[in-house]
């Protein structure tokens, strides 16, 4: 096999074989454009690589855990770092490295090169992977070239790349890879040009910015922007922007740049060289026979092209579903401002709200206030749900971030090793659990109030130590106190739930084992400059891992508002039109308050689906349910399925909790637990990060949980590969 | 094609059930597992099935040590797969075990049998037709069928 292809030898039976950007280059070279001298590492090398070593299944068996439609986007954010790390552990067969790296040598010595990929059917008229899989810039030695054509191999199944699949239900079975290596033309300046706007089709578009490419394409760098009339090039438009960076070489890869004060109030091209630019993609276009968008630089006063591909309806602005799938991929740069935004602004403004909004007694209020009360409420919660899934979720990926540059760097044998790293010594969640836990401790060593309790419980005896002792515990609580358990029962669901706490035995918390020699090795692995980087990255991404539990607590606590408005209004108009008004809407409950004429109507209850009939059997049951391994351990016990607060408060000490997804109203029963599954599918998702908080086996991911598995199944949670298995009940 | 007395009570039963008729529907051979002498033993044999899934029929000759085995305990295992002996069965392949009581069938109801293996597999005519061949009836109890690699759903068939 022919490991590396020139451009020039490539003919039209090759283009399946070596995808569109490699066919358009050599297109392009022989059409007499100026690119980099370069070639191509065939979809037969990737073959030669997955098929061999095992790979390709084990790829296929990660993304066959459950059906791949039907995979959330942190699932594949999942599934894309453990397929990362089976190429980052795999070598190639002796073989092929052997010959990849002498065709290395021959072609390109020791010139530093751009490795770039080069999927079929990635850059065609229908769909676009432009930044979902990855290139590399200024990559040296045919051994290194080799270990980053591994690396772009690899991001055939990175997270974006997967959704996209998703999105354009393309058969990831059939996904190939082939590689292009360049010489780096290291380009003063760079751009993008379309010879027709995907947004106006009289116009071309000219983007350039100072440095290479790369900052254009990952949006870390603002282009500055030339509109000209299509038909004749002339100039119509010039939008500059704030010049702050720009992309260049380092030693080894690139690095962003504060641009001098020269720079940064000249334009990167000046007025005669736009055109040029601009004819190139027209001469582009008349090659190809279609629209191009052509990405181009200036090195050393000679103007190159670096690729061409097809204009796609959302390749301007990145609309569509690519543009969300993007939307997570993002710099670090950028995770930063969202980190300050979020820490500085956001949370701080959340509590305020939540804290403001706390200070009215919604029992106290007339019929009018109250709707206004729940109007606000309402509306905050709708404002602070869109902040959460806007900039709250994306910060997620501060974490994920960082288990790429680790696990690149490391190379560990579990990709999540991580993880251990951003573990906070404290966590909001946890330090409320110990509240609890503390309380739970006082109960479990007086008999006396243990007995006291029990009597309460019972309706029985004398009650005013345990009101005192219940008190207590609601004021240590604070603000959290609802968390536990709201409505009128509270003090008595609550001395339930403290005597079960109080019997439970005590569970060892994993200890922080290594942590700082985790630290340690990871920082290591860095000098210099690449060294504060690495330092920040960790920081960044512990602050975006705390998030993911603090996040879901305190929208909690504005939701809790929102429902203990509802609650009221709902108990009130009930009891004046002598109905059950459980599930009333805001609307309608505020429409009812102010019009006393007015019969609400609650909304229709929830179609459960997928929940199985109580009762006899039924012909279908699971008996093993393959989901996530999102806690290492072993737990067997009792099932409890909760599917509403209600069902919580009966929790048993020991019994596996079983749920949709882990929200903060449930987190409390967590110590009791000795064991979790969950619908939702996610390594860093809330129920897993608590569940690895407490050290109990945890299986997320798991499709239908709650309808399949019932309260009292006896259940085998396999929280080192994903597995529930399903005893029966008895 | 399968159709039939499986209660179905949704969409993941309805689901569950086609996919194990698709199984049958599209495997001839199966192993099936008996259990004798203090020994378990599995023997290949072709299987034809009734359209509700409840009755699974093969045939052997009385001389052998699954005829016995069965004989014995009156209970058998059946394994129906659709792997190709390729990496990908890991992923791709699903197995379906059906268990229950087993015996052999007389009368109108081995002509009824013979008449349903011999519509499958008319190639064993001549080994049908003997009269030291028994054609056999599993009548399934469950299904369990294995997909994913480790996903395990159980079709139970009403009595």
């Amino acid at each position: 096999m022919n490991v590396l292809l020139a451009f020039e030898s490539l003919a039209e039976a090759d283009r399946p074989r070596v995808g569109g950007k490699a066919w358009s280059l050599s297109r392009l070279a022989r059409e007499g454009f100026s690119v980099p001298l370069g070639a191509v590492v065939p979809v037969d090398a990737y073959e030669a690589y997955v098929g061999p070593t095992g790979l390709r299944e084990r790829i296929l068996l990660e993304l066959n855990r459950k059906p791949f439609e039907s995979m959330r986007w942190e699932e594949m954010w999942d599934a894309a770092l453990r397929i990362r790390n089976l190429f980052l552990k795999t070598p190639m067969p002796e073989n092929l490295y052997g010959e990849l790296c002498e065709a290395v040598r021959r072609t390109f010595g020791d010139r530093p090169v751009a490795v770039r990929s080069s999927a079929p059917g990635e850059d065609s008229a229908g769909a676009s992977f432009a930044g979902l899989h990855e290139s590399f810039l200024n990559v040296r030695g045919a051994a290194s070239v080799a270990e980053h054509v591994r690396l772009v191999w690899a991001s055939l199944w990175s997270d974006g790349a997967l959704l996209y699949r998703q999105e354009l239900k393309l058969d990831v079975g059939k996904s190939a890879m082939a590689v292009v290596i360049q010489e780096l033309a290291e380009g003063e300046r760079s751009g993008v040009a379309f010879s027709k706007s995907p947004a106006d089709s009289g116009v071309s578009l000219v983007e350039a910015v100072w440095g290479l490419n790369q900052g254009l394409v990952d949006g870390t760098v603002q282009p500055d922007r030339w509109v000209l009339e299509r038909s004749t090039g002339r100039l119509r438009e010039h939008l500059p922007v704030e010049r702050l960076y720009e992309i260049r070489t380092a030693p080894e890869g690139t690095r962003r740049v504060d641009l001098g004060t020269e720079k940064r109030e000249l334009p990167p091209l000046a007025d005669g060289e736009v055109g040029p630019v601009w004819e190139m993609s027209m001469e582009a276009e008349r090659c190809f026979g279609c629209p191009q968008d052509v990405e181009w630089t200036f090195s050393k006063g000679r103007l190159f092209a670096l690729q061409s591909r097809p204009v796609t309806a959302g390749a301007e602005g990145e609309a569509g579903s690519r543009a969300w799938n993007l939307s997570l991929r993002r710099s670090f740069e950028n995770l930063k401002v969202l980190g300050e935004r979020i820490r500085g602004t956001l949370v701080p403004a959340l509590l305020k709200e939540a804290g403001d909004l706390s200070r009215t007694s919604v029992g106290e209020l007339g019929d009018g206030l109250l709707a206004e009360v729940l109007r606000d409420r309402e509306e905050a919660f709708l404002r602070w749900s869109r902040v959460y899934w806007d900039e709250f979720i994306p910060f997620a990926h501060g974490a994920r971030l960082f288990g790429q540059v680790y696990n690149d760097r490391v190379k560990p044998e579990d990709p999540f090793r991580f993880i251990d790293l951003l573990r906070p010594p404290r966590m909001v969640g946890t330090d409320r659990n110990a509240r609890l836990e503390g309380a739970s401790d006082r109960l479990g060593g007086n008999p006396a109030l243990k007995s006291e309790t029990k009597a309460f419980l019972e309706g029985k005896g004398e009650a005013a130590g345990v009101e005192a002792f219940l008190e207590d515990v609601s004021a240590d609580l604070g603000a959290d106190t609802d968390l536990v358990l709201s409505g009128t029962d509270r003090r008595r669901a609550l001395a339930g739930f403290l005597l079960e706490m109080a019997s439970r035995p005590k569970a060892a918390r994993p200890v922080e084992e290594g942590r700082e020699a985790l630290e340690r090795a990871f920082l290591d692995g860095f000098e210099g400059e690449e060294r504060a980087f690495a330092g920040e990255l960790l920081d960044l991404a512990r602050a975006s891992y705390r998030l993911r539990d603090e996040d879901n607590i305190y929208l909690g606590r504005v939701e809790r508002l929102r429902t203990e408005a509802l609650d009221e209004a709902a108990r009130r108009l009930g009891k004046r039109l002598g109905v059950n008004l459980e599930g009333l809407e805001t609307a309608e409950a505020c429409r009812a308050l102010e019009d006393p004429s007015y019969r609400p109507v609650p909304a229709a209850p929830e179609k459960k689906e997928g929940a199985l009939p109580a009762g006899p059997p039924v012909s279908v049951r699971a008996r093993q349910l393959v989901g996530q391994p999102a806690g290492p351990g072993l737990a067997r016990g009792v099932a409890r399925v909760v599917r509403s607060r209600e069902d919580l408060l009966g929790f048993k000490s020991g019994e596996i909790l079983v749920c949709d997804a882990i929200d903060p109203n449930m987190t409390f029963v967590v110590p009791l637990c000795s064991g979790i599954v969950e619908r939702r599918g996610g390594m860093l998702i809330h129920g897993a990060i608590i569940a690895r908080e407490y050290g109990l086996p945890c299986v997320t991911g798991v499709p239908d949980a709650t309808g399949l598995i019932r309260s009292g199944d006896n259940l085998t949670v396999d929280g080192y590969l994903g597995i529930v298995v399903i005893h029966g009940q008895g | 094609m399968w159709k039939g007395k499986v209660r179905l009570v949704k969409d993941m039963d309805r689901e569950i059930a086609a996919a194990v008729g698709a199984l049958l529907d599209t495997q001839r051979v199966g192993v099936l597992g008996t259990h004798g002498a203090g020994s378990p033993h599995c023997s290949l044999v072709g299987f034809s099935f009734e359209p509700g899934l409840e009755r699974l029929y093969f045939a052997t000759t009385r001389a052998t040590r699954k005829f016995a085995n069965l004989s014995e305990t009156g209970r058998v295992a059946l394994l129906v797969d659709n792997r190709t002996n390729r990496e990908e069965d890991l992923h791709e392949a699903s197995a379906l075990t059906a268990v229950g009581p087993v015996r052999e069938t007389t009368g109108e109801e081995r002509e009824r049998a013979a008449a349903v293996h011999l519509a499958r597999h008319p190639s064993l005519r001549d080994f049908v037709g003997s009269p030291t061949t028994a054609i056999l009836v599993l009548e399934v109890e469950r299904y369990f069928l294995v997909r994913r690699f480790q996903e395990v759903m159980v079709l139970e068939i009403a009595p």
